[in-house]
This record gives C-alpha cells, sequence and structure tokens, in this order.
C-alpha cells in the first residue's frame, strides 16, 4: 500500500474516533429553542393518566395551529433525575415540574425559571393560598396543579380485628390504639425510614403541633430555629419511638419499592397503618396483585395533636407539584401551563383520580372517596405547611432528614437534630 | 528495549544538554524518525490521548475545581469558597466514619478472603469429584453484577420473613430485632459477609490460574523426596503463588476503597451511618442534598487516599515482582 494512502486512511479513522468521543458527551439536542415546539415532562406515565395528558396535548395543538406539544411521560424517580441533570446544563424542558420551596427558589435564583406572575394572573387569583409554596418574593414561578396533605393512612379491617373504635385524635389516644393493636398481635406502623423523608414526616409533624405558626413561618425565611419548640418536637418524637409501634427493620425499610416496603408492608395487611401523603392510595394499589390496595379497608385519619404543644391541631403538613416554565421557553409554553390549570383540564383530571385539583372548579369531580375525604380536610385547613425538607431546599433539608433519621436509630439527640439543621442553614447564608 | 533512564540523569542544565547529546549517541538509538513516521505515531496515539483526557484528566480536574466552589448542582459556578469544602468533609464525624467503614472492609478482606480463597483454589485445584460444577459454584457470584446481588441479599435479609432469618431463628438463635440490615452495630459485617460471598470467586479463579503456572515437575520432584500433600501445598504452591496474591490483594483493596454498589442498594449507608463509605458519602452529598463543592472536595480526598495507597503498594509489594520479572 502506498504511504500517503495509509496515512490518509489514519487520519480518517482518526477523526471517526474524535468525533464519535467528542458527540459522546454532548447529547444535548432536543426540541427547546425551537419556537413552534413545546416539551413538557410530565410524570403520569401509567393510565388513565398518561392517556389523559395525551390526549389534553392534542386538543392544545388544535387550537394552536403550527405548535407542536411534545410530552414526555416518566416514572417519578426517572424524571427527577432526569430533571436534575436538566438544570446542571441549563437545558432544562419548556414545562415542567416544581415541587417548591428552597428548590424553587434556588432554580429562581440560577435564572432557569419564568416569573408567571403577570401572564397567568387570572389562574394564580383562581388558585388562592394554594400557590403559596411556589413564590420567592412576592413572584409567582409554577401553578400548583395538585395540592395534598399527610396523614396516618391505616386498614379498617385491621383496627376493627384489634376493637379500636376511632381513629386516635390526641398521641395519648395514639398510644393506646398501638397497644391495642400489639395485645392484638398486629404490628402498628410501619415507616420507610431506609429513605429517610418518610421517618423526617414525622418530625415535621411533631414540629408542627408544638410550634405555632408564626416561629415556622418565620424559621422558613430565617432558617433560625433557636425557639425551643423545635427541640420540644424532637422529645414528643422520641415519646413516638419509645413506643415501638415501628415495623422490624423499619430502619432500612425502603417508602415504597416493593411488597415489602412501607406502603407495601399496608396494602398487603402486614402492619395497621403508615404516615403518608395523597399519594398513598395509588402506590398501594400497584403494589398489590389485584392493583387495588386496601379497596375498601382504607381509611385515613390527621396526625394527632401533641398535648400541651402550641400549635394548631388542624392544620396539616403538604405538599404537591406545581408546572413551571423554563426562562427560555416560547410564550405558548405559558398558555399550555394556563390550560392545564383551567377549569375543564382540572375537572378531568380529578375525574381521573390523579391527585387532588387545586382548581376549586374541580373540587367536587374528585371520584375516590379516600381522596374526596383528603380534599376537604386540606380545604379546611387553616394552614398547610410545606414538606420542611422541601421548604427549607435540598442542602438544610438533606442534613435535617439525616438527623432525623439518627434519632430513630437512637443515636441522636433532639437537641442534636436542631444543631444540625441550624449547622447546615448557616452554611447556606 | 534501551533504558530510557539514562537520558534522564538531571544535571546542571547547560551540561544536561551536552550530556543528552552524547548519551542519545552512545546508546546507539535506531535512526530518527522521519516526519511521516512522526505523523503516524502521533496519529495512532491522538485517539487515546483525546479520549483520556475526556474521560480521565477532564473530570479529575472539574472535580478539583467544583471542589473549590460553594455550587447546587445548577446555575454558574461562581461561589469561590477555597479549602471550606476540605474542612467541612475532613472535619464532618459522618466522612471521618466513613474512612474507617473503607479501611475496615480493607484489612477484613485480606485477612478473612485470601485464607478463604486459597483454601478453595488448593482444594479445586485438585483432581476432585464434581470439580467443575464447584468451581461454577464459587465463581458464579462473581458473575452476577453487584446491584444484583444487593438486591438478592436485601430480600433473603428482610426482618422477620427473610430466608436468613427464618434459617437462623431455625437453629435456634434470636435474630436481631432490627434485622442483619439495620442494627448499626452489625449491619458493616452483615455487608462484608456479602462481599466476601460475591468476591472471594475472583481470588479463587486468580489462584487457581496462577496454580496452572507452577511446573508439574516441581510437585513430582517434592513428592519423590517424600514430601506430603500439605507440605507440597505450604513450601511450593504457596510461595510461587506470591505474585497471583499479591495481585489480587492489591485488586482487593482498590476495591474496598471505592466500595459502593452493594452499600448503596443493602443499606444506603444506614442505619445511622453504620455503614457510610467514601464512596457513599460523596453521593448522597451531592445527588440527595445538592452541596456539589462538598461532593467534590470528598471525591478527591478518596481519589488522593487511593493513589497513596497505590504508589506506596506498588513501591513496597508489587515493586519486588515486577523485578523478578525481569
Amino acid at each position: 500500500m502506498p504511504r500517503s494512502t495509509r496515512v490518509a486512511g489514519l487520519a480518517a479513522l482518526c477523526a471517526v474516533t474524535l468525533m464519535t468521543a467528542a458527540c459522546g458527551g454532548d447529547d444535548s439536542a432536543s426540541g427547546d429553542g425551537d419556537a413552534n415546539t413545546i416539551t413538557w415532562w410530565h410524570n403520569s406515565n401509567n393510565e388513565p393518566g398518561k392517556g389523559y395528558y395525551e390526549q389534553v396535548a392534542k386538543d392544545f395543538e388544535a387550537e394552536n395551529p403550527g405548535i407542536d406539544v411534545k410530552v414526555s411521560a416518566m416514572a417519578h424517580e426517572d424524571m427527577v433525575s432526569k430533571l436534575e441533570a436538566a438544570f446542571q446544563s441549563g437545558d432544562v424542558p419548556d414545562v415542567y415540574m416544581e415541587r417548591g420551596g428552597g428548590e424553587l427558589a434556588d432554580h429562581v435564583e440560577a435564572g432557569l425559571t419564568k416569573d408567571l406572575s403577570e401572564a397567568a394572573s387570572e389562574e394564580i387569583s383562581k388558585l388562592g393560598g394554594n400557590v403559596a409554596g411556589w413564590q420567592v418574593d412576592g413572584k409567582t414561578y409554577a401553578l400548583p396543579f395538585s395540592v395534598g396533605v399527610v396523614g396516618f393512612w391505616y386498614n379498617k379491617a385491621l383496627f376493627e380485628e384489634a376493637g379500636i373504635e376511632a381513629p386516635p385524635t390526641t398521641m395519648d389516644e395514639f398510644y393506646d390504639v398501638v397497644d391495642q393493636l400489639k395485645a392484638a398481635d398486629i404490628t402498628p406502623v410501619s415507616v420507610g425510614a431506609g429513605d429517610k423523608w418518610p421517618a423526617a414526616h414525622y418530625w415535621y409533624y411533631t414540629a408542627l403541633r408544638t410550634c405555632p405558626q408564626d416561629v415556622l413561618e418565620g424559621a422558613v425565611t430565617s432558617l433560625d430555629f433557636s425557639d425551643p419548640c423545635f427541640v420540644e418536637a424532637g422529645a414528643a418524637l422520641e415519646d413516638v419511638i419509645a413506643a415501638e409501634p415501628f415495623n422490624p427493620g423499619f430502619l432500612t425499610t425502603p417508602a415504597q419499592e416493593g411488597a415489602t416496603s412501607a406502603s407495601g408492608l399496608l396494602a398487603t395487611d402486614k402492619v395497621a397503618m403508615e404516615l403518608a401523603g395523597h399519594w398513598e392510595p395509588g402506590v398501594m394499589q400497584g403494589l398489590t396483585d389485584d392493583g387495588k390496595g386496601l379497596g375498601e379497608d382504607t381509611g385515613w385519619f390527621p396526625f394527632p395533636e401533641v398535648e400541651g404543644g402550641a400549635g394548631d391541631p388542624t392544620a396539616q403538613l403538604g405538599g404537591g407539584d406545581a408546572w413551571a416554565v423554563a426562562e427560555g421557553a416560547p410564550d405558548e409554553a405559558v398558555d399550555l401551563v394556563r390550560t392545564l390549570l383551567s377549569d375543564e383540564v382540572q375537572t378531568g383530571f380529578a375525574e381521573n383520580d390523579m391527585g387532588l385539583p387545586t382548581n376549586p372548579a374541580a373540587g367536587g369531580a374528585v371520584s375516590d372517596p379516600a381522596l374526596a375525604e383528603l380534599l376537604s380536610v386540606r380545604d379546611e385547613s387553616p394552614y398547610i405547611q410545606l414538606y420542611f425538607d422541601t421548604a427549607f431546599g435540598t442542602s438544610v433539608g438533606g442534613a435535617m432528614n439525616d438527623e432525623i433519621a439518627l434519632l430513630f436509630a437512637g443515636q441522636a439527640s433532639p437537641e442534636d437534630v436542631v444543631e444540625a439543621t441550624q449547622q447546615a442553614a448557616d452554611q447556606e447564608m | 528495549m534501551t533504558d530510557q533512564g539514562a537520558t534522564m540523569v538531571a544535571t546542571r542544565p547547560e551540561e544536561g544538554a551536552a550530556r543528552r547529546a552524547t548519551s542519545r549517541r552512545a546508546a546507539a538509538r535506531p535512526p530518527r524518525l522521519g516526519w511521516g513516521q512522526r505523523l503516524e505515531v502521533l496519529l495512532f496515539v491522538a485517539p487515546a490521548l483525546v479520549l483520556m483526557s475526556i474521560f480521565i484528566v477532564w473530570p479529575v480536574v472539574s472535580a478539583v475545581r467544583m471542589s473549590l466552589y460553594r455550587w447546587k448542582g445548577f446555575g454558574p459556578m461562581d461561589d469561590f469558597v477555597g479549602w471550606q469544602n476540605y474542612s467541612l468533609v475532613l472535619g464532618d464525624d459522618v466522612f471521618t466514619g466513613a474512612v474507617g467503614h473503607n479501611f475496615t472492609i480493607v484489612v477484613a478482606s485480606i485477612a478473612v478472603q485470601l485464607p478463604i480463597g486459597l483454601g478453595l483454589a488448593l482444594l479445586l485445584n485438585r483432581n476432585i469429584r464434581f470439580r467443575g460444577v464447584l468451581r461454577t459454584v464459587v465463581f458464579v457470584p462473581y458473575v452476577v453484577a453487584e446491584v444484583i446481588a444487593g438486591v438478592i441479599w436485601f430480600q433473603l435479609l428482610q426482618p422477620g420473613y427473610g430466608l436468613v432469618d427464618t434459617l437462623v431463628g431455625a437453629v435456634g438463635l434470636t435474630p436481631p430485632e432490627q434485622g442483619f440490615l439495620g442494627s448499626p452495630d452489625i449491619t458493616l459485617w452483615t455487608v462484608f459477609v456479602v462481599l466476601t460471598w460475591k468476591y472471594v470467586g475472583l481470588a479463587v479463579l486468580l489462584f487457581l490460574a496462577g496454580l496452572q503456572n507452577i511446573p508439574q515437575e516441581l510437585y513430582e520432584s517434592a513428592q519423590i523426596d517424600g514430601a506430603s500433600w500439605w507440605q507440597t501445598q505450604w513450601q511450593i504452591a504457596v510461595p510461587l503463588l506470591g505474585p497471583t496474591i499479591r495481585t489480587w490483594a492489591f485488586l482487593s483493596m482498590i476495591g474496598s476503597i471505592q466500595l459502593f454498589d452493594i452499600v448503596w442498594v443493602l443499606t444506603g449507608g444506614g442505619p445511622a451511618n453504620a455503614t457510610t463509605t467514601m464512596a457513599t458519602y460523596l453521593i448522597n452529598q451531592g445527588t440527595s442534598r445538592g452541596n456539589y463543592g462538598i461532593a467534590g472536595a470528598a471525591s478527591v480526598v478518596l481519589f488522593v487516599i487511593a493513589l497513596v495507597m497505590a504508589v506506596l503498594y506498588q513501591a513496597l509489594v508489587l515493586r519486588r515482582d515486577s523485578q523478578e520479572a525481569r
């Protein structure tokens, strides 16, 4: 082979290698930046939600000729990790989900999220107090389409078997229920402390019941946890742990993956109750063979009152999902979000039991009785505290959750929880 | 190959150039490469260099850079904090605990897996019945992906109704209240048992390969001299297996320092940080808490520890083998 050909061949080979290497790291080609295409990521990846959202996108395209809506339906965890990567690369989908609080504030600060205050003022006033978690410095950055509250989901049949007449309303009654269940040889409560946040929800609630509303609201903005009620919250939680209500091995139990997770144990009659949010019936349906979860036996009661606590016993811990628009997205993306919050789309959302609608016009359309009950609790609550880890952002929230998990393992004191949270908060300042 | 070390002897600069010129001639190197040949060499080496830069050099450099900033993982990286992330990492009890866990696994792996692996290898090297089947049985766990092994063991170790608890109960013992994965005092050792189950196969495979290299005549002549099986193993096989054992120990050490997958699936680093490793610590700080600067600092510390260990091991232990090989 003549020499020149050999070198040329090598050069070609090399060029191909280089191209593959260079292209491998940069796979950001997507539809955004194109004014006629709207990318929309959501987590309703099973029926009926998936099909419903496809129809909504088609209807929107029909009303807006020339606009192409590219829908990506993903499993929740997949969506969260893909979004994280999208935030890092700055290549965010036009319409995506925001959970509010400190996370949203970080995204706003990084200039990733569009201010919707003006463009969607009509919808914002209709949603009322529900948008509070998605406001930063008085501006609204996302429109919540589903907001729910956390409480105890329980198995009515097992409660009956243990001779329990009514769900507990105070902590003392709660301990009685735990004793009755144990006497009937039933594990009272499952908790997915392996995932930390399900355990942390207990502390959030004892804090909500021991701290007055203004202290909590102050802490979210000032990140000051010096009020003694936060230590009292930990002490109240220590009492719960001391009553030993939890499933064996709760320190490593995952929240909702598989039949041996906390949700799986409740769904398969292994335990009598679990503290969880509005997603629980849906999760339990996915973890049972017949797809029904606990079905008729599904019951719900709010977190009991902590005796002597300064918190409002009807205040609830909650949170939800909201549609946000990327900073660089076309104006039609805002129109799509407004459409998603319209009376019609929210009513369809409620009819399909996809969540707890925030548009008051859709409230009556929720068909699942458990969800309907939750909706009335939510709407009657004077105050809904956004999950603390979301409210404080991942850094402070993560440190707090880790320390609460240590409290569950008997390796941290109520003071330690406050101290670790304060320490992480001080680093943020 | 000529000894390049000769040209590298450093002297005063003005002398150096002259020395290099003379030594180059003295070494009687092959004739200088023509431009075409140089280009050819460059073209051959370039893809490897580019790939190495993209996948090794660049990530290391950006991790070091990231470790000097406070950064949440998105937006501009502009909040320079200097060494603060390092002092946070090194002052964090969870991280120092994690380093301790990693070194516990390093020591325990060598102390426990080496005798088991060596014993099994010597046994499986004999002409026993079902040798092929037994070799496969020992090696299969190594072939299973770490994550899958983790999921399997997670189910087997379920407290109360898992197979392990049932077996422990059947022999009349009481399994721990929180299960083998939920009791901070014993969880690290549970993880270690799973690791041993998984990795003894690799040790056996390497040792068996090493045993194949030992000339049969050595055994035969020892037998003629009246040595027992034990004596031949202890006096011939084990000493000649030295280089293989030292290489295996190196792999085991580096693997233990980077331990992540199985721990992540089995315990996520819990309960109460009892099984946190450096790798789970940095993943937790990065992806769960959004403290990418701290995660970067932790990864640099991990890198330095691994590098120091590798270099020391190379210098003190493996060097012998490479010199012997020459």
